[in-house]
Formats: C-alpha cells, structure tokens, sequence
C-alpha cells in the first residue's frame, strides 16, 4: 500500500513537472515572449529592460531552470494589470472556482447513480429509455448555450433566481446546474452499462440463487463492482468541470479563476494564463491521486499491492 | 450496403443520419439555400421576431442586432462547424492512430511516455489549454482546429494501443513477422484493419465533441475571427440582447444541440454495433 502511494506521488511529480515544462515552451511558441507580457504600444527601452529583467535574453535551458526555481517557490511573475503576485491574484480566486465545481459535482452524482441504478434494472422499459434520451441531450448540450437559456427562462421570464453574481445558495443554482449537464450525462451512461454488465455476471446469480435479498445483492454485489470503472470516470469529469467552469464563470459573471483568466488573456496579462494553467494542472493532478488512492478502499484486490 | 442499411434499422440511428444529412446539405449548398445575404445588414429591421416579413421574403427566425437575417446566417454557420469539427477530429486520428499502432507493436519507452504525456493532458482541461494556446498565436481558422487536433488524440491511442498489445501476439501477426513483412507493412496491413472499426466508433463521438468545442471558443471569441458566421458566435452576438430578442440566441443554440444529437445518434449506433465493449470511452 504505502509503495502504491509512493510512486502515484512520483507520477503526480512527473505530471506536474511536465506541464510546467510544456507551459514554459507555450509561452516561447511564437519567439521572444516579451511582448505577450507587456501592452503592445511599450516602448522599445521598455522593452529590452522587461526582456533583460526576465532573463529572455539568456539561452533557454537557463530560462527553464529559472522558470522551474521560481515556479518552486511560488513566484509565477507580476500581473502587469493588477501590480500583484499573479499567483496570488488565482489563488484568491480559486475558492469560487472550487465551489462551482464541487456543488456541480456533487450535483451530477446526486442524480446521476439513482437514475443509472433503476435504469440498469429496468433495462428498456420506459424509464430506461427516458433516461439513455435524457443523457443523450444532457451530453449534447453546449454549455454556454444551456447557461443563456437558464437565465432566460428562470432570470428572465420567471424572475425566480439570479441571472449573476456570487450571493448565497440561490445564484448558485443555475452556473451549477449547467455546468452539471454534462458530466451528469456522462456518469449515468456509465454506471448504468457497468451496472448491466455486472447483473449479468456470474456472481451476482448466486447471490440471487443462494436466495439473498435483492437490495443486498444491489448493494454489495453490483453497486461495489460497477463503482470501480465509474470513480475513475467522476475523477476524469473533474477536469472537466474545472475547465467548463471557464465558459460558465465567464457567463454567470462568477468571481472565480476562469473569469480572471479570460479577462487576462484579453489584456495580454500572461502572467496570470501562467499561473491560472499551473493551479488547474495542480488541483486536478491531486483530484486524480485521491481518486487513485480511493481504489483501495474499493476495491480490496489493491490494499495488498 | 448491407451495413447501412442494418445501421439504419434502428430508428434513433436513422433521425440521426436525416439530422447530419441536412447539416452537410447547409454546409455544402449554404449560399443556394440561405434566403438571405448572410452578411446583409439592415439597420431598420434589427432585431425583427421569427416569422416578420423581410425586403423579398420572410425572416422565419428573425434577424439580429444588425438585421442580419438568423436562419441564413445558421445555414451558413454550418460550414465553420462541420468543417472544424471533421478536420480536428481527422488530425486526431491520424496522430492518435499511429502513435497507439507504434506503441502498442513495439511497446517500449514510447507507450510510456505517451501515457504521461496524456496524463498531463488530462491535468490541463482542453478548454484551458485552447485558451494559452490562443492567447499565445492568436485566433484564426487554422489555429483552431490544430489546437482542437493536437489536443484530443489521447483517446485514439489509449484504445488502439490497449488493441495492438492484445493483436501483437496473435498468430496472423506472428506469421506476418515470421516471413519477414516489415514493421510499417505488419501495422498497416495488419494491424490497422483491426483497429478500425473502434477508431471509426472513437472519430464518430469525437466530431460531437469537438463541434461542442468550436462554438465554446467562438463564443468566448478565440476561435474563429468574428466576421465569419458561426453558431457559437452567433450567440455570442445575440448575448447582450437575450431579454428582448431570446431568438437571436435561442436559434443558432438550437441548430449546434440539434447537430451535435445527430452525430451522437450515429455514434451510439457505431458503438453498438462495431464495438460493443468500448463503453469507457466517455468522459
């Protein structure tokens, strides 16, 4: 077990190490970077000084190194907008972003596993087929698009929830429930064909044979082994959801890192992409090592690895 | 043929087909069929309601803030969509394909690293990286669909990989190497035709997706230059204007959920009937 953890860990290192890399290379994919971090009316002396000061005047495996060291040590640069740490300026950020995920998340498991279980054991009746047509619109959805809709028909029409802002329970409604679409969509077909495919299996017609109540032969037998496949994919819809938060911030003007990183991107703040990109890749590498680590839990073939 | 007319059979594949049939008749005959000149702006008539009156003919779905005529500019906004979600998802094939075909048959350090390779794209959501990417080049046509092509063969090679692993030690290849066919002769001749039809189930999933990506992007004006019409930037356009006009927003919604239905449809049915087995594929 604790070898298991460690070199998941050595994994999330490499991964994060590798991204950081493909960040520094991202920023010099069109040459000389200086020009995406200053206004483009700077001056020229402005210019080779920001150039000199940042070190791109220097051969770029020592960029990379200087890039890595300061990025070790919190320092991702200073957003030319905002006169602040640009690491700062995300991470004061990043708990709205958590929030809208999360309550999406949540919501999407919430529904999704009772719709998928009923689903699985009706298979092709009527509520089946409601269901697999209900995830195929929730999986077609563009987000942004269900995000205007929403706020149309219960801002706009029915005046009950607020079309913006971040102030308490009811202006989360509507960003969580569209960014939730999707992954809702997903999760359900998921555990609901994983679900069929172990009802069929051999073990869970023992249970059935050897008399045991058909709850407990759900519940232990079916539910246990259909989780393993579906964690995995709540854990991948965790990118997802972080990166969809993106377009729903921006619509829902919700005060979190992706409505900052759009509003840097169009003031050429690259400090700010910078280190938006680096505290996504960073909470979504831990997402998927606690995903790996619930494994065990599940599945207890692992615990002894 | 025969295979068509099986995968028609079933009725959520056949609405699936009409759907993209008239999605590519739109996009390939757009200038015949739109009623109107896309572009044709028309100060007095801004923001008219679906069904008013135009100059020759009738706006069915309204026009926008510019008087630009909705349906016509939906025609037209057909192309940009089929057309980036078709070349984005064929650059990821071909880049997915071969690398699962090279790391599957020879296995070494290649398929490792192309798995922390994906690990690190699965750690920076697409959406995020098409977002660096094009602050970095900027927004055109071409940047778009190879962000879109270069970010999304992950899938491809996970499958295709995970197949030639098992194909690799089956007898038919082993013979193929035993009279002496070359490595690219044994991938492509025998290989490949047996990873087809999961890649051909993958692509068919992967349009939609990708379809959904181009309009996110055109939406938040990063993917094509605004002067082109595009159902994402369409409802970008109409945004500002949902309280008195919802159709200018509401339509060309409509049309991308519509199309991207259509292309699932015929993905589902794909899966069903090449590859039962592939459900892991989403997410």
């Amino acid at each position: 077990m604790f070898g298991r953890v460690f070199s998941r860990l050595l994994h999330a290192a490499a991964v994060l190490l590798g991204v950081s890399v493909a960040v520094f290379f991202l920023v010099r994919l069109g040459g000389d970077p200086t020009g995406l971090f200053l206004p483009p009316d700077a001056a020229p002396a402005d210019l080779a000084a920001f150039r000199h000061a940042m070190g791109f005047d220097q051969p770029w495996p020592v960029q990379l190194g200087q890039f890595l060291w300061a990025g070790l040590h919190g320092d991702f640069g200073q957003s030319l907008r905002y006169g602040q740490p640009a690491m700062r300026l995300v991470l004061e950020r990043l708990p709205a972003t958590v929030e809208l995920s999360a309550v999406a998340l949540v919501l999407s498991v919430l529904v999704s596993v009772p719709v998928a279980i009923v689903a699985a054991q009706n298979r092709g009746r009527a509520f089946d087929r409601a269901g697999l047509l209900a995830t195929l619109a929730g999986q077609s959805f563009p987000a942004f698009w269900l995000a205007i809709m929403l706020i149309l028909v219960f801002s706009e029409w029915l005046g009950v929830l607020p079309p913006s802002g971040r102030q308490g329970w009811r202006s989360l409604v509507l960003p969580a429930i569209s960014l939730a679409a999707y992954s809702t969509a997903i999760i359900t077909r998921l555990l609901r064909s994983n679900m069929i495919e172990v009802l069929q299996s051999n073990h869970v017609r023992t249970a059935h044979a050897k008399g045991l109540p058909h709850g407990s032969v759900i519940w232990r037998h079916v539910l246990r082994n259909a989780a393993i496949p579906t964690v995995t994919v709540i854990g991948l819809q965790v990118g997802g959801l972080l990166g969809g938060a993106v377009i729903t911030e921006q619509i829902f003007a919700w005060p979190g890192m992706g409505q900052l990183a759009i509003q840097a991107i169009s003031n050429r703040d690259f400090a700010v992409v910078q280190a938006f990109v680096l505290t996504m890749a960073v909470v979504i590498v831990a997402v998927n090592l606690l995903v790996d680590l619930t494994y065990a839990l599940l599945d207890p073939r692992l615990r002894r690895m | 043929m025969r295979f068509v007319r099986h995968f028609l059979r079933e009725r959520l594949a056949l609405v699936g087909a009409l759907i993209l049939l008239v999605v590519v008749v739109c996009a390939v005959a757009s200038v015949h069929l739109a009623p109107f000149d896309p572009d044709d702006q028309d100060i007095l008539a801004r923001l008219l309601p679906p069904g008013s009156p135009g100059g020759d003919g009738t706006h069915w779905l309204g026009t926008d803030a510019l008087g630009r005529d909705v349906l016509s500019r939906i025609i037209v906004g057909a192309r940009i969509s089929l057309l980036v979600g078709v070349l984005a998802m064929a650059i990821s094939a071909v880049v997915g394909i071969g690398l699962g075909l090279i790391a599957g048959y020879e296995d070494r350090y290649l398929g490792r690293m192309l798995m922390v390779l994906g690990d690190m794209q699965l750690a920076v959501p697409f959406l995020v990286l098409a977002l660096a990417v094009v602050a970095v080049l900027g927004a055109s046509l071409a940047n778009l669909v190879l962000v879109l092509g270069l970010t999304n063969w992950v899938q491809y090679v996970r499958v295709v990989r995970a197949e030639c692993l098992v194909l690799r030690e089956r007898e038919f290849v082993q013979a193929a190497r035993a009279l002496g066919a070359s490595v690219p002769r044994i991938l492509l001749r025998h290989l490949l035709p047996n990873v087809a039809s999961s890649a051909v189930v993958i692509s068919s999933l992967l349009i939609a997706r990708m379809i959904l990506f181009e309009s996110s992007l055109s939406y938040l004006g990063l993917g094509v230059p605004p002067e082109i019409p595009t159902w994402g930037g369409m409802i970008a356009d109409g945004r500002d204007y949902i309280s008195t006009a919802w159709w200018v927003v509401a339509m060309p919604g409509l049309a991308l959920f519509t199309t991207v239905v259509g292309v699932n449809l015929i993905g589902d049915r794909l899966r069903d009937l090449l590859d039962p087995g592939l459900t892991q594929l989403d997410g």
